[in-house]
């Protein structure tokens, strides 16, 4: 859950892409008002750059650096201060700028203090917006609509294997449904925070018994999960739906079935991870692959903004879904 | 009708298939002859088994059940079809538009009943209704000598429509089947390319290419990896020629 702070997360790359992006379109935009034609341009914005890029890189440091601080405060509280920190360095940068290289078009520091604090609103308001469009309520709801969706298909054919069960071995009939209700609490649930990676892992296996039930010696997997970290927290439900495609388009197909092959690691202070499956494209079936695949990049995105990223590829009859995440732990 | 019924289960599914010959096992006067864990292994087992009725699960590696019905047709004697599915919206509507049997996993003793009750009653299968559903077949099924013979379509080297039959070509040797080239080409038209007026190719074969004079013509012809004969490649298709 989100704390009542609007700030935005001053630890996220992505974030601070974006004020880059911002305030490098807002100075272009001054350019192109300032100047009559293409050539002065460009000198004044290689003049306007000069200035902004070493408030803007001064900014971001002190602000990473600032931002537990900052994020204790309220929220107005940590407005005002990012403002009041942005006319400091902007004040900074000029007496430096003012004392070391002389400039005859420096504007006058005080207009440069107030443009300062005018383009630090805009940012700041761009991102009270946004975290509006995305708030809790919001970013609830969606995640809410986004609630993985198990395939009737499995859910049927699951119980049907069950049921042949009950007869011969009423003792793996139990244990099934056992897995099957524990399944189905995870998936109805309402709980939309991060779980350990471990949880979900436990999760994985006791749907994958159940497939192992209908499918036996067709299905096998491979799990290389000795270095991962059990206690990364991960958005619940990411796995699972991808195991049941692999099941669904890669071994299913397969008369003689296949392996699936699991790899869970931490890089560069990032948790990865990758599921790979054996894919014959002349068996591949209607794309409700891509319903799953985009649910999950959604909800990865809902939770870590630009610092995830879910990739696909495919690769000597096999398919492959890569999955980076921050680590949490 | 006290005369017991013949029943052949195909679904690759273990439990799946355990649990209808145990409800078939609670019906009285049905045997299970066989049981196929893909369409492929049950239109072959039906010829020795000849079942009055196949039970087809729909979704199944190697050949599905739409398409194991499609080639059923062709046995002698002509079994009763019902499909099985634990879902599958699509083919459900189809099923319902145009009476076809079929029974929804789990399936209950009740309904198995009547729908094996109604095997007795045997009607044609509403093959224009199925098309719609298969999307590409996986088999060629071929009538030779009483008995229906299945080709994979990855085997096919070339499909040459004869005077009234196609040639299909494998590595293996020929056969023949009444369909058309138009058709066949429309099906398969990912995996063939058209050589000739009557010749359908399938390019992983091709070995090579080379100018032959014949009658004093000179033309293209396309020689193959497994096989011997060469198939001759119309003015209008040597660009392919050009292309490799």
């Amino acid at each position: 859950m989100r704390k009542n702070s609007r700030l935005p997360n001053l630890h996220n790359l992505g974030i601070h892409l974006r004020i880059l992006l911002i305030v490098n379109l807002l100075a272009v935009m001054a350019a192109i008002l300032l100047s009559k034609q293409l050539g002065e341009f460009f000198t004044l914005l290689a003049q306007i750059s000069a200035l902004v890029q070493p408030i803007i890189l001064l900014s971001m440091l002190g602000l990473y650096a600032l931002y537990p601080v900052l994020n204790k405060l309220k929220y107005w509280q940590g407005a005002l201060v990012i403002v009041l920190l942005e006319i400091t360095f902007t004040y900074l940068v000029f007496i430096f700028i003012y004392h070391y290289f002389a400039f005859d078009t420096i504007p006058e520091i005080g207009r440069a203090c107030l443009l300062s604090a005018i383009v630090t609103g805009i940012v700041l308001y761009y991102f009270y917006l946004q975290e509006r469009a995305y708030s809790p309520a919001i970013a609830e709801a969606r995640l809410q609509a986004l609630q993985a969706r198990i395939r009737p298909h499995f859910l049927f054919n699951s119980i049907n294997a069950v049921l042949s069960l009950i007869r011969s071995q009423p003792k793996r009939a139990e244990t099934a449904l056992e897995d099957m209700a524990d399944l189905f609490r995870v998936l109805m649930s309402e709980n939309r925070d991060l779980v350990p990676l471990a949880q979900e892992i436990g999760l994985c296996h006791q749907y994958l018994d159940l497939e192992k039930l209908r499918l036996e010696e067709r299905l096998k997997i491979t799990w290389q999960i000795d270095d991962m970290p059990s206690d990364a927290m991960i958005p619940p439900l990411i796995m699972q739906p991808l195991l049941e495609n692999a099941v669904y388009h890669g071994i299913e197909p397969m008369p003689e079935g296949g392996e699936i092959i699991v790899k869970i690691y931490t890089k560069l202070k990032e948790l990865n991870i990758v599921i790979n499956n054996p894919y014959a494209p002349q068996n591949d079936r209607h794309n409700g692959n891509k319903m799953a695949l985009k649910n999950i990049e959604e909800r990865l995105k809902l939770h870590f903004d630009l610092e995830s990223s879910l990739k696909t590829s495919t690769k000597n009859s096999r398919y492959e879904v890569h999955i980076r995440i921050p680590e949490k732990i | 009708m006290s005369q017991t019924l013949k029943i052949l289960i195909a679904d690759d599914e273990t439990p799946a298939r355990n649990r209808m010959r145990d409800l078939l096992g609670d019906i009285e006067h049905v045997t299970v002859v066989a049981e196929a864990k893909n369409g492929k292994e049950a239109i072959d087992l039906a010829q020795t088994t000849m079942p009055d009725v196949m039970l087809l699960d729909i979704r199944m590696p190697v050949m599905d059940g739409i398409e194991a019905a499609q080639h059923a047709q062709k046995l002698e004697p002509k079994p009763y079809i019902i499909f099985t599915t634990a879902f599958d919206a699509y083919a459900i509507k189809a099923f319902d538009l145009n009476a076809i049997d079929y029974l929804l996993k789990p399936i209950r003793l009740e309904r198995l009943q009547i729908a094996i009750n109604k095997a007795h009653a045997l009607k044609p299968l509403p093959l224009d209704a199925l098309k719609p559903l298969q999307k590409m077949r996986s088999h060629l099924s071929i009538h030779e000598r009483g008995r229906v013979l299945l080709v994979s379509i990855e085997t096919i080297i070339y499909l040459r429509a004869e005077l009234k039959y196609i040639t299909v070509r494998t590595a293996e040797r020929e056969y023949l089947v009444e369909e058309s080239l138009t058709s066949l080409e429309t099906e398969f038209g990912e995996r063939f390319i058209r050589l000739h007026r009557n010749c359908l190719v399938a390019p992983q074969f091709i070995a090579g290419y080379e100018k032959r004079t014949i009658d004093e013509e000179s033309l293209w012809v396309a020689m193959f990896k497994e096989i011997p004969e060469t198939v001759a490649i119309s003015r209008r298709q040597q660009y392919l020629v050009k292309q490799t």
